[in-house]
């Protein structure tokens, strides 16, 4: 963990289009912002930097979400780590995919951005969010 | 040989045949029957090889040579007409259960009286001679296997009582014992037909062994024989067909016993009454004529044998099979013989008897007692023991008639000429009977007439001249005509000569019997009665599964009634199961005291039928039933409601079949829909799935530019510009998915107009100059300058071609990127490919890469832009162009891209089916 106030996050997506904004936010924010743009470099980020939060896409090209979010809650040192997951795939059967891998929080695409980042600032002091989604 | 040892074993084979039917009867009792077979069926139906052929064909062929085959050769020609007349017969009996010839001409005719007791008469007047021939067979038999022992019966054959006196009473005793022994009167016996089978086959071997004996040991075969009969005066006449009038005689010997062997009572009893199974016919259709085949091969040689061995000695010609085993000193195979001839001698008498009683009893009994008002009241109490009383007396008195006409008539003739009298009076029920079952139109009347008249001459014609013969009536009949007058002489009427008296009596019996029921039943009317029954006689195949649902009765009656009588004529324990089985099938009625039903009416009558003849059921029926008149017009209109009832359960059947197959149908485009209701889904969740990715960047995007006045000018910059392309790749999609469902729906319309193909090409390379240069990759064309024009869609072309080339594009290296576009005539074709040198394309991916949406749920093949709908339209555009789109790639090497299109197109078509 690095020194309080600088909350670090990964965020990962495919899209650079959808990259771009959240890092963007993230950093204006005052994150200590990390980025991956498939599964291997997110899973490299996460084995290297040990996020406390990972904003995680669900569809990519080489390793997907869920399977990012499985070898995550596999690592003891990150068990505190909060996981929100970022879909296109919005259908009850995907959400519930999503937290049964570990999730704490599953936002279903197009979202607000405002939510995204309030959501993370009250998961990052340990409040337990529940979405009603 | 003495007595006491013949009469000892013939009343010890009796009891054998007693002793084997009991067991056949126990064994069915116990669900084993032996007669649910069809050899012992065939077997059986060899009752009509009697005395008559084991002793009389020989007798025959010894004196008038091969005429004697006639008679087997009639049955065996017929034989293959059984399955159509046979089978009717069968079918017909089991449905109305009939169990006589006299109850079937009766019930086919309206169940008339008169009728049925007409035909027991002939019956028993023809059969009865028949029966005497039996008893003659027996007496001569016993009387040359005894002629060297004194005997006290040896000289007493004239007088009275004499032998065949005695036999007579032994074979009515014997058959009232063995035929009438149960105390139901029922309509099958199980156990005779097994003892018949077992005599039938007895008959046989014995009669085989008697031949080879004859045939290879007192001669040296057969060739020896014929040659021995050579020095024989009348070899020649014997051996050859040369009288004058010998093809008439054949004919009418053969249609005569084409008649006999289906009308004769005693084969109507064991063919019909006692089939149990109408497929056995068809073994028996072979087996039979195969029986009279085999039995007659030694005929001719033992005739002749007989011929050679006692020419000019007073032997009786039909007495030859069991002379000359006598004769050569063999006596254990002559007392075989006897017993073979008298083993085929008992079976017709039994077999005939029984059915004869039966007739007698049903049809000449019956009616007056169920009619006499004075008899009735104690008839109803007594009416099982009188059953079987007046068919023990039926049986007696059938073969005491039997010994008379022997004892005055049939000792003076052979036993052929005996035989075939009868024959021809059971002849005179065939055109009844087969008019019966073939044609509505017979009437009871013209039926009635044409046996009566028959009947009549064929007393006149055949019974007479017999009794001239012996010494009953002046000579001067025959030779000069009744009364002095020629035209009726009786072997010449009205002047018709030329043929022998068989011949001559089948001539005028068949022509005035044919032509009387055909006449009278054209001139009369049927009665309503009648008219029911022809439609169910003519019809049967069509009613005997409805019969009882087609019920052609009217009227009152009441259950306990219904029931009394039953209980009358079958016994508690019998009414008790039938009406259980009634009630079984027709669960609906069971107010066992209210008015019954027509149907329980019906199904009475017929069970009563089985029991004493259709007309007297149908008498004691109607004394408890108050039937009303029916008319004409609701009796059609009951039966064609059963035929309507049939043709729509056909009309059901074939209905429920067309159901069956549209059900497979609904069933397999049910699946075909949720297979596309599934494809659907997919493309559904995949399009939302692409909108969301863009609109997900444009939100973004767009909150912050809201939330951040202040942002720096270049960000702002990039941020709308990302929202811009954002958008447009939205647009893109839209458009593509609707252009896409377009094409599916078949709702794409194509602007045919003639292209150069290369101008096209050159258009959409040059409009992708902008991205080849962004990406820095090569992009050559090599296109052929002068094609064919082209019937085409020229923006639909334009789109494959920047489809395909930005791909390409896509897919390439920036900087090192290789792009060929080529473009040539093909014979009758335009090929056009689009070449890189990218990633390629596995091969397991090749084949699907034109599917919509492919990319997207493959995402290893994802690339930065692109809806994913690119190559699906391509494919359909070039499908609707009648040319051929595909792929070929090696991963890592690059892929090219080819399609076709014919030069002709002769009519835009457009594929509607939804590719996968």
């Amino acid at each position: 963990m690095e020194k309080q106030g600088k909350l670090k996050i990964l965020v990962v997506d495919d899209e650079p289009n959808i990259l771009m904004p959240l890092e963007f936010l993230m950093r204006k924010q005052g994150y200590n912002v990390l980025i991956a743009r498939n599964g291997n470099e997110a899973i490299e980020s996460v084995d290297k930097e040990l996020p406390q939060v990972v904003v995680l896409d669900v569809m990519m090209p080489d390793v997907d979400g869920y399977e990012v979010c499985r070898h995550l809650r596999r690592k003891q040192e990150m068990a505190d780590t909060k996981v929100i997951f970022i879909s296109a795939k919005a259908q009850d059967a995907d959400i519930k995919a999503g937290y049964a891998a570990g999730a704490d929080l599953y936002i279903p695409k197009p979202f607000s951005t405002r939510f995204l980042m309030e959501k993370i600032k009250a998961l990052a002091v340990g409040e337990k969010v529940v979405t009603n989604n | 040989m003495h007595y006491g040892l013949i009469i000892g074993l013939c009343f010890l084979y009796l009891a054998l045949l007693f002793a084997l039917a009991s067991w056949a009867e126990r064994r069915s009792a116990a669900g084993r029957s032996l007669v649910s077979n069809p050899y012992v069926y065939a077997l059986s139906m060899a009752v009509y090889c009697t005395a008559w052929t084991y002793y009389g064909s020989v007798g025959r062929a010894a004196t008038s040579g091969l005429e004697y085959l006639a008679i087997y050769i009639g049955p065996t020609l017929v034989a293959p007409l059984w399955w159509v007349v046979l089978r009717k017969i069968i079918r017909i009996c089991k449905v109305q259960r009939i169990t006589t010839i006299a109850d079937f001409i009766s019930s086919r005719y309206g169940k008339s009286i008169s009728l049925g007791s007409v035909v027991t008469l002939i019956c028993v007047l023809g059969i009865v001679p028949y029966i005497s021939i039996q008893l003659k067979a027996i007496t001569d038999s016993l009387s040359i296997l005894t002629a060297d022992s004194s005997s006290a019966w040896a000289g007493a054959a004239p007088g009275f009582p004499d032998l065949a006196f005695f036999i007579a009473l032994g074979l009515a005793a014997f058959t009232i014992v063995y035929g009438t022994r149960h105390v139901e009167a029922t309509e099958r016996h199980e156990g005779m037909v097994t003892a018949i089978a077992f005599e039938a086959v007895l008959k046989l071997v014995i009669f085989l062994t008697a031949g080879v004996f004859v045939t290879y040991f007192v001669f040296n075969g057969f060739g020896d024989i014929m040659q021995q009969a050579q020095q024989l005066p009348d070899y020649q006449q014997l051996m050859t067909f040369d009288t004058g009038n010998s093809f008439s005689q054949w004919f009418w010997l053969v249609l005569l016993s084409m008649l006999a062997i289906l009308f004769l009572p005693r084969q109507f009893q064991v063919a019909v009454v006692e089939n149990v199974n109408e497929q056995h016919l068809n073994k028996a259709m072979w087996l039979f004529p195969l029986y009279l085949f085999v039995i007659n091969i030694f005929v001719l040689p033992v005739a002749l044998g007989g011929n050679l061995l006692f020419g000019g000695q007073a032997v009786d010609a039909d007495m030859f099979v069991l002379a000359i085993p006598l004769s050569q000193g063999q006596e254990l195979l002559s007392l075989l013989v006897f017993l073979g001839g008298y083993a085929a001698a008992t079976s017709m008498v039994i077999v005939s008897t029984i059915a004869l009683s039966v007739m007698i009893s049903n049809n000449l009994m019956m009616p007056v007692l169920v009619n006499s008002s004075s008899l009735q009241s104690h008839f109803h109490r007594y009416s099982t023991g009188i059953l079987l009383y007046s068919r023990r007396l039926s049986i007696l008195m059938v073969l005491l008639l039997a010994y008379l006409y022997y004892h005055f008539v049939g000792e003076h003739y052979s036993l052929v000429e005996v035989g075939l009298v009868s024959f021809v009076a059971v002849a005179q029920f065939a055109p009844a009977i087969i008019g019966g079952i073939f044609w509505k139109e017979g009437t009871r009347n013209g039926a009635l007439a044409g046996i009566v008249v028959g009947f009549l001459l064929w007393f006149y014609t055949l019974v007479v001249p017999s009794m001239v013969g012996a010494d009953l009536l002046p000579a001067t009949i025959l030779t000069e005509g009744p009364w002095g007058v020629a035209l009726l002489k009786p072997f010449e009427l009205l002047g018709l000569t030329g043929m022998d008296y068989i011949s001559h009596a089948m001539f005028w019996t068949m022509f005035l019997n044919t032509g009387l029921y055909v006449g009278i039943s054209l001139l009369g009317r049927q009665s309503v009665r009648e008219h029911r029954q022809a439609e169910v006689f003519v019809d049967i195949f069509k009613h005997s599964t409805v019969f009882e649902s087609s019920v052609e009765w009217k009227g009152t009656a009441w259950v306990p009634d219904i029931r009394s009588l039953l209980v009358t004529f079958l016994g508690e324990k019998r009414t008790a199961d039938a009406l259980a089985a009634y009630y079984k099938q027709y669960p609906e009625q069971t107010d066992e005291w209210g008015s019954a039903d027509p149907k329980l009416v019906i199904y009475a009558e017929n069970l009563l039928a089985g029991v004493i003849g259709a007309s007297a059921a149908h008498l004691v029926v109607a004394s408890v039933a108050k039937e009303e008149e029916i008319r004409m017009e609701e009796v059609l209109g009951i039966l064609k409601e059963s035929q309507q009832l049939i043709s729509s359960n056909h009309e059901l059947y074939r209905t429920s079949l067309e159901l069956k197959q549209t059900t497979a149908e609904l069933q397999q485009a049910n699946q075909r829909l949720q297979q596309l209701d599934k494809l659907k889904d997919e493309f559904l969740s995949t399009v939302t799935h692409e909108l969301r990715t863009p609109l997900t960047s444009i939100r973004a995007l767009s909150e912050i530019l809201y939330d951040n006045p202040d942002l720096a000018r270049e960000d702002q910059e990039q941020f709308l510009h990302t929202i811009v392309k954002e958008s447009e790749r939205l647009t893109r999609l839209i458009t593509q998915v609707l252009d896409l469902e377009r094409f599916e729906s078949g709702r794409i319309e194509l602007n045919l107009e003639e292209v150069q193909l290369q101008e096209v090409i050159a258009e959409a390379c040059e409009n992708l100059k902008p991205l080849v240069r962004e990406k820095q990759v090569e992009l050559l064309l090599e296109l052929e300058p002068s094609l064919p024009p082209l019937l085409a869609d020229r923006d639909r072309l334009m789109q494959v071609m920047v489809n395909l080339v930005s791909n390409a594009i896509k897919f390439c290296q920036p900087g090192s990127g290789k792009i060929t576009v080529s473009c040539f005539n093909f014979e009758y074709d335009i090929k056009v490919s689009v070449s890189d040198n990218g990633s390629g394309i596995a091969p397991e991916h090749q084949e699907q890469i034109f599917d919509k949406f492919y990319q997207a749920r493959h995402q290893a093949l994802r690339k930065p832009e692109g809806s994913g709908l690119g190559l699906a339209i391509s494919r359909k555009i070039v499908e609707s162009h009648q040319g051929h789109i595909w792929v070929e790639s090696e991963p890592g090497k690059g892929a090219r891209f080819s399609f076709i299109l014919p030069v002709q197109v002769s009519a835009p078509t457009v594929d509607a089916t939804v590719n996968v």
